[in-house]
């Protein structure tokens, strides 16, 4: 009996060109252009120059500014209110005002500062290329003159660098594991609450209804079928990762696969959930749209969850993703094996019980 | 003979709103129950209850041997039901759909193989096997889905306004598809809006305002009201309705 409901959910997924398309190009496409878009790094940040001093020190700063990769060099400016324009008309991020006696009280050993105004609309954009540029204008100075301290302070620890396990800082490293995890969330989430929901528009869920099908065998026949092509788009993450951006787990790639085998059912679960109480379409598109938002935004793919205020931190405890984002990033960068993931574990492995549970408890046959 | 469906004083209230009032009535194995009502009279809601898809508030119903507020699922396993909207999966080919539900009801693999030879021979359907079926016509579409209603050989099979949207030719041909299921001994339970199908059935019930106010043989509804046609019956009866179609 249950094994010609599953032949006929295979057959219908499989005959949906749309939704074939999506298993196939979505994980491809995430994962060429998300890492890109996902980017922490400020660069290019534009600078837009008043040398009031025009002298030979000054220009070497402006020449030093504009070949560092961080900076691009929008334009030299006159005065304050023309830099200013450059910034509201949105051509330059940052206005450095060079002081009119700079090359003179340097070689006096009485350096004036120079002047960084950062448009800090976006303000991390803004702060984090100001300190670039303060590292680059230092960087400028102490060549100059070894003996002089750097402006910045009257005195620096010099912090010896030693990063663990990410040793070249690269930030794909850090995202690539987590996109995966959004891959997964979007196709093993949203495609089978839109499945139940479909039925329910066309009818047939009506015709289902009224046979002896047992709820659990009806819930489970949703289940499978993305559960083997989560498993499916996983792996082809897993490939393109290593592909394009050389990225592999540096523990074993089985325990990524466990972790991702619960977390598909945790998300399905959640899906087929919404689909129970959506009527529609529309309804179930927003309602999975509401709780992804806020799912991917507390689940520290993003930012740091401790650097949120603690009330939300309680409402992250509760995001499944959180859980499997933190096992994959761990298993890819630190090459965690499954003993040093037991708690991630046990909270999807809840998770997956309980929304499953509530899913077959929610399909109703009756009314 | 042998009685399929039976129903004591059945109520359904949604809320302050009593959709169907103290109603009984009973039908036996074969019978061809015509069961007709205005539009908001209650028909559906009557059907649905007896389906094991919606709770009674009070009375009672037996079908198929079983109560429909404690058997529901046991119910579910004896009867076919064709819905008022058509309900088989469009993108399943036409012998995908028959075994699709020939298998949940659990008629045995090698069965289910030869009867669809017979059912698409019987329909002359055997040039539609590999259509899918959101390729057919209407009229093809709804004998289709009767015939995969019937296919594990209920006791009962619930038809509501299986004629709905197809032409009088078809609609012939489709009442021949129950009248030979009722010569098997399947109990067809129909509702239609069309009187000259009315005049088919063995016994007819109209209900107004959610409650039974008539049924008998159409013949027999004719004399009571010294009416030429069920039309006219039903013309009677429905002018006494208050409550407003929806």
């Amino acid at each position: 009996m249950f094994r010609y409901l599953l032949e006929k959910e295979f057959k219908l997924i499989f005959r949906n060109k749309i939704f074939v398309a999506i298993i196939f190009v979505f994980p491809i496409m995430a994962l060429i252009l998300m890492p890109f878009a996902a980017n922490f790094e400020i660069k290019h940040t534009r600078v837009t120059v008043i040398d009031n001093d025009h002298s030979s020190y000054s220009s070497q700063l402006i020449n030093r500014i504009s070949s560092n990769k961080y900076f691009q060099l929008s334009s030299i400016s006159t005065n304050y209110s023309s830099a200013k324009d450059e910034i509201e008309k949105n051509d330059a991020d940052v206005i450095l005002t060079i002081d009119k006696d700079f090359e003179k009280n340097f070689i006096n050993g009485k350096p004036t500062l120079p002047i960084i105004s950062a448009n800090a609309v976006n303000g991390m954009k803004g702060s984090i290329g100001a300190a670039y540029l303060m590292n680059c204008i230092n960087e400028f100075l102490s060549d100059k003159k070894p003996s002089i301290a750097p402006i910045q302070s009257t005195y620096q620890l010099k912090v010896a660098e030693n990063y663990l396990y990410n040793k070249t800082l690269n930030y794909k490293l850090f995202m690539v594991p987590a996109l995966m995890v959004m891959l997964l969330t979007i196709i093993c989430g949203f495609l089978p609450a839109l499945n139940i929901v479909g039925e329910k528009e066309n009818g047939t869920i009506e015709q289902i209804n009224v046979t002896p099908i047992s709820r659990f065998y009806f819930i489970l026949s949703k289940l499978i079928p993305y559960w083997i092509i989560g498993t499916f788009v996983i792996s082809i993450g897993f490939l393109v990762a290593w592909v394009l951006y050389g990225i592999t787990p540096s523990g074993n790639i089985l325990v990524c696969y466990l972790f991702s085998f619960v977390f598909i059912l945790t998300v399905s679960g959640l899906g087929l959930i919404l689909s129970n109480y959506a009527h529609t379409y529309h309804q179930a598109m927003f309602m999975m749209f509401f709780f992804l938002i806020i799912l991917i935004l507390m689940s520290g793919l993003f930012t740091p969850i401790r650097s949120m205020p603690e009330w939300t931190q309680w409402i992250a405890k509760v995001s499944p993703l959180r859980y499997y984002i933190e096992a994959m990033r761990a298993v890819y960068i630190k090459g965690s094996g499954v003993s040093n993931l037991i708690p991630q574990l046990t909270y999807l492995t809840s998770f997956a019980i309980i929304f499953n549970l509530i899913a077959v408890w929610s399909y109703r046959k009756k009314n | 003979m042998e009685t399929v469906i039976k129903v004591e004083n059945l109520i359904k209230r949604f809320g302050n709103f009593t959709a169907v009032d103290n109603i009984s009535f009973e039908v036996k194995k074969g019978e061809i129950f015509g069961f007709l009502g205005a539009n908001g009279a209650g028909k559906t809601t009557v059907m649905r209850m007896l389906c094991g898809l919606s709770k009674p508030s009070s009375g009672k119903a037996i079908v198929a041997g079983f109560d429909v507020d404690k058997d529901a699922e046991e119910i579910k396993k004896r009867i076919g039901y064709m819905s008022q909207k058509f309900s088989l999966y469009e993108d399943l080919k036409v012998w995908e759909n028959i075994k699709l539900f020939a298998g949940i009801y659990g008629v045995k693999k090698t069965d289910i193989k030869a009867k669809t030879d017979e059912l698409l021979r019987e329909l002359g359907f055997e040039s539609e096997r590999e259509t899918y079926v959101k390729a057919l016509p209407l009229g093809w579409k709804q004998k289709l889905a009767f015939s995969v209603a019937i296919f594990h050989e209920p006791k009962v099979v619930f038809l509501d306004e299986p004629t709905g949207g197809v032409d009088p030719a078809t609609r012939r041909t489709f009442w021949e598809l129950i009248y030979k299921a009722a010569e098997k001994g399947i109990t067809c339970f129909v509702t239609t809006h069309y009187m000259d199908e009315a005049e088919y059935c063995d016994r007819v019930s109209i209900m107004v305002d959610g409650r039974i106010d008539a049924l008998d043989t159409p013949k027999r509804l004719k004399e009571i009201y010294s009416a030429k046609n069920m039309d006219e019956v039903f013309q009677h009866l429905a002018k006494k309705a208050e409550r407003q179609a929806d």
